[in-house]
């Protein structure tokens, strides 16, 4: 693909241009990367003397994007296997969300007095709920709106996974109304739990990291290791031949969808704990930006969704702190199209696959 | 004397169109009744003597005609009209979106910055957002007559800002390609989708923006545009903005919907005819072969760059056009219309209607304007009418959106209208005339070549 590529652009052009090229290709994109947190640090090594505020604005974004990465790994599995952008991936994060803040706390009785061992037994039965909540809904969602389209033109599930989006997103409206709700502050996500040279580390930072990093190496090393997670590569590669080779597609796409559907589960009780309040459309601009996420790492690559993922909270928590939030979208936008320029195939994205 | 078409297929679909077309114009739509007969009449003729060029030129001016003559058969200010408008508007930006996803196959999720340019550009130059432009802030004024003509703000004529937005955006259109040259399929996708959002989020924000703050050029425009003047107006929107106004006659009204009608009408009649020539014509095909295999194109002789930044300017400029209209039709531009579901409202429209196939997105932007602008907003009221039920549909109008998407896709994966080579693509089994009874000798051009 590269070659012919290369080939299209007509005849070979001068010997500088070649290797200015090479050089931007190689450093354009660590550069990029780099402007907005060296900028900021030499700003605050001016300003205060030290590196505190730029700290603060990490552990604050690696906590945010452990959310994205976590809706980020859904999109990505999906794309990876059947190629299609599913829309309706943020809306299931958002029932995730809305199940647990809105229904299950209550049957339960978790409240903010619960003692710590009821808290905690309480916030791991909700992870499951909310977990297989939005899987078996993923999986659903698939079977009525995707499955059907299987052979249908490539556009085709694309407005399918638009009309879903609205009908959950319509759920929603209908479960707790068309705006904002505050929730049980569980966890006390704002409350500090220790400092390391100035830098605070909240309760919540710890909760979100905490709860992606085990999520993501359990997924790696399923579809690394396991018999199924082998099948699902296997179909990504090729269905047709996985097919042959006696796997049976349609289960593994199940599989795939019921996985990324878990990790938007997750990241909705999360995200529920982190932010204490719900909204019905909360999933549309998370799916967006985890989205981003994933095309940033390179859709179809598990870690790359998740680096995206911790990226994007990063330039969204400096952005907002120092540029203003009414900008933050504009911006993280802008980050994707660079990376774009200078890594068509995204940070981790591997070079020869046809993405496509 | 032709033959009509015989086969059963047709004849099924003429025997089930006609009389859905008729009922669902006149019920529905509230089209006046002999208006929607002579459109069913029409549509059958089309359908039976699909093989015959003559016929279908005949039919096709005959809809010319009629689609004239369909304002006088309504109420100047009657809910119809307003529909109809919408529709047209609309349909102008869906043929634009067309031309880069239908033809060029360049997915394309930002469509909707060129609609916030084309609408800013009305901004600008149609209202009295710069009211201290002009000399000692008169305001300025080419070719509009009283009231616009003598109030402060830039007013010029409608005519000449479309143009202006045909350039802004064709420029934009271009610019936003250029980053995305590189790039395949999806990723082209996520590359106009985050253009579509950061253009959005700058006229949304274009409030804190002075024209005195841009290196260079701020001396100028600050004495072109008035001192202090902003990028946009951000959250609060400009408004009003002028009516479309030509020498000679009266600006329009807004309770007067028939000459907004007829200007719709050349606008989609000037895309069309850009739309048909260009398809059959050496870039119209190179975009197809773009379409279908990038690298075979390629190495076919057709130039990649130059290509594919056509089809965004092309189908940019489009999508700018119609948006000064809407901008002067709806009285505002405002920066909250300029969210991403309205990209993915346009695409739904292409795609619905058949990616490629002009009078399929003439059908799937009919469609989708009906559903959104008058099914949505009757579904509360009808039912309950017709069957006597006490029941709240408004909780649910965009669950029964979302639904109506999902099966008309599952019932018609394709498209409503799919372009024939497409079909063919699809089912190569399927021999050309059992495919579909509606086509025209515009397709059988491609039959022959396909």
């Amino acid at each position: 693909m590269e070659a012919s590529t290369e080939a299209a652009r007509g005849p070979v052009r001068g010997n500088t241009w070649d290797r200015v090229q090479k050089y931007i290709g190689q450093y354009g994109l660590i550069a990029v990367l780099l402007i907005m947190p060296v900028a900021f640090g030499l700003h605050d090594l001016a300003t205060d003397g030290n590196l505190t505020r730029l700290g603060n604005n990490l552990v604050a974004g690696l906590s945010n994007g452990a959310i994205w990465a976590l809706i980020a790994l859904g999109y990505t599995l999906v794309y990876g296997i059947i190629e299609l952008i599913n829309f309706a991936h943020g809306e299931v994060f958002m029932i995730g969300s809305l199940v647990t803040a809105a229904w299950f706390w209550g049957v339960i009785g978790l409240t903010e007095e619960t003692a710590i061992l009821g808290l905690v037994l309480g916030l791991l039965a909700s992870l499951i709920v909310a977990m297989l909540t939005s899987g078996t809904l993923n999986v659903m969602i698939e079977r009525v709106a995707y499955r059907p389209l299987r052979t249908a033109p490539k556009l085709a599930p694309l407005i399918t996974a638009v009309g879903m989006s609205f009908i959950l997103q319509n759920v929603g409206i209908l479960w707790i109304g068309g705006s904002q709700e505050g929730v049980a502050q569980l966890v006390n996500p704002q409350k500090q739990l220790f400092e390391i040279g100035g830098v605070v580390v909240h309760q919540g930072d710890v909760l979100a990291i905490g709860v992606t990093i085990p999520l993501v190496l359990l997924l790696t090393s399923f579809i690394n290791q396991s018999r199924m997670g082998r099948a699902m590569r296997a179909t990504a590669q090729d269905p047709e031949a996985a097919r042959l080779m006696g796997i049976n597609v349609d289960t593994t796409i199940s599989l795939t969808f019921l996985a990324g559907g878990l990790m938007a589960g997750a990241a909705g009780l999360v995200y529920a704990l982190y932010q204490t309040t719900i909204w019905y459309f909360q999933g549309f601009q998370a799916g967006l930006i985890a989205f981003t996420a994933a095309v940033m790492g390179g859709i179809g690559n598990l870690q790359g969704a998740v680096l995206g993922g911790f990226i994007i909270g990063i330039i969204q928590q400096t952005s907002d702190n120092r540029i203003g939030g009414e900008w933050t979208p504009a911006i993280v936008f802008a980050y994707l199209v660079l990376i774009m320029v200078f890594r068509p195939q995204g940070l981790l994205g591997e070079e020869t696959r046809e993405a496509g | 004397m032709p033959k009509p078409k015989t086969d059963q297929q047709t004849l099924l679909a003429a025997a089930v169109a006609v009389p859905l077309i008729i009922i669902f114009t006149s019920q529905l739509l509230d089209m006046s009744m002999g208006m929607a007969l002579i459109l069913g009449v029409l549509i059958l003729l089309r359908l039976l003597y699909a093989d015959d060029r003559r016929v279908t030129i005949a039919v096709m001016v005959g809809i010319l005609i009629w689609a004239v003559y369909l304002p006088l058969a309504h109420e100047e200010n009657s809910e119809f009209l307003g529909i109809a408008v919408l529709i047209l508007a609309y349909s102008v930006m869906a043929l634009g979106l067309n031309i880069i996803v239908g033809y060029a196959g360049l997915l394309d999720l930002g469509y909707v910055a060129f609609f916030a340019l084309g609408a800013l550009t009305a901004g600008w130059f149609m209202s009295g957002f710069y009211a201290e432009a002009g000399k000692g802030g008169d305001g300025i004024s080419f070719l509009v007559s009283d009231p616009a003509a003598s109030l402060p703000g830039i007013h010029l004529n409608f005519v000449i800002v479309a143009i202006l937005a045909i350039i802004i955006c064709a420029i934009a259109g271009m610019l936003i390609g250029l980053p995305t040259l590189r790039l395949r399929g999806d990723y082209i996708a996520i590359v106009t989708l985050a253009f579509g959002e950061i253009i959005g989020r700058i006229v949304i924000n274009g409030d804190e923006l002075h024209y005195k703050d841009v290196p260079l050029l701020g001396g100028p425009l600050e004495d072109l545009f008035g001192t202090g003047a902003n990028f946009s107006a951000g959250r609060q929107g400009i408004t009003p903005i002028d009516k479309i106004d030509f020498p000679g006659i009266e600006p329009f009204k807004s309770l007067d919907l028939r000459p907004w009608f007829w200007t719709a009408l050349v606008l989609v009649l000037i895309v069309l005819f850009v739309n048909y020539r260009l398809r059959d014509s050496r870039l119209g095909r190179a975009w197809i072969a773009l379409r279908e295999d990038e690298v075979a194109a390629a190495s076919m002789g057709v130039p990649l760059v130059k290509t594919k930044l056509l089809a965004y300017a092309t189908g940019a400029a489009f999508g700018g056009m119609a948006g000064v209209f809407l901008a002067s039709l709806l009285n505002t531009v405002n920066a909250d219309q300029f969210q991403f579901f309205f990209s993915i409202f346009i695409l739904a429209m292409v795609i619905l209607g058949g990616l490629g196939s002009i009078e399929g997105v003439l059908v799937g932007a009919a469609t989708l304007v009906y559903i959104n602008f008058k099914f949505i907003p009757d579904a509360n009221a009808k039912p309950r009418e017709w069957f006597n039920l006490d029941l709240d549909l408004s909780e649910l109008s965009s669950a029964i959106y979302g639904f109506l998407l999902v099966m008309m896709m599952i019932l018609r994966p394709e498209g409503l209208l799919p372009e024939r080579r497409r079909k063919l693509e699809l089912a190569e089994h399927v021999g050309v005339g059992a495919t579909t009874g509606v086509g025209g000798p515009d397709t059988e051009v491609y039959e022959a070549r396909a």
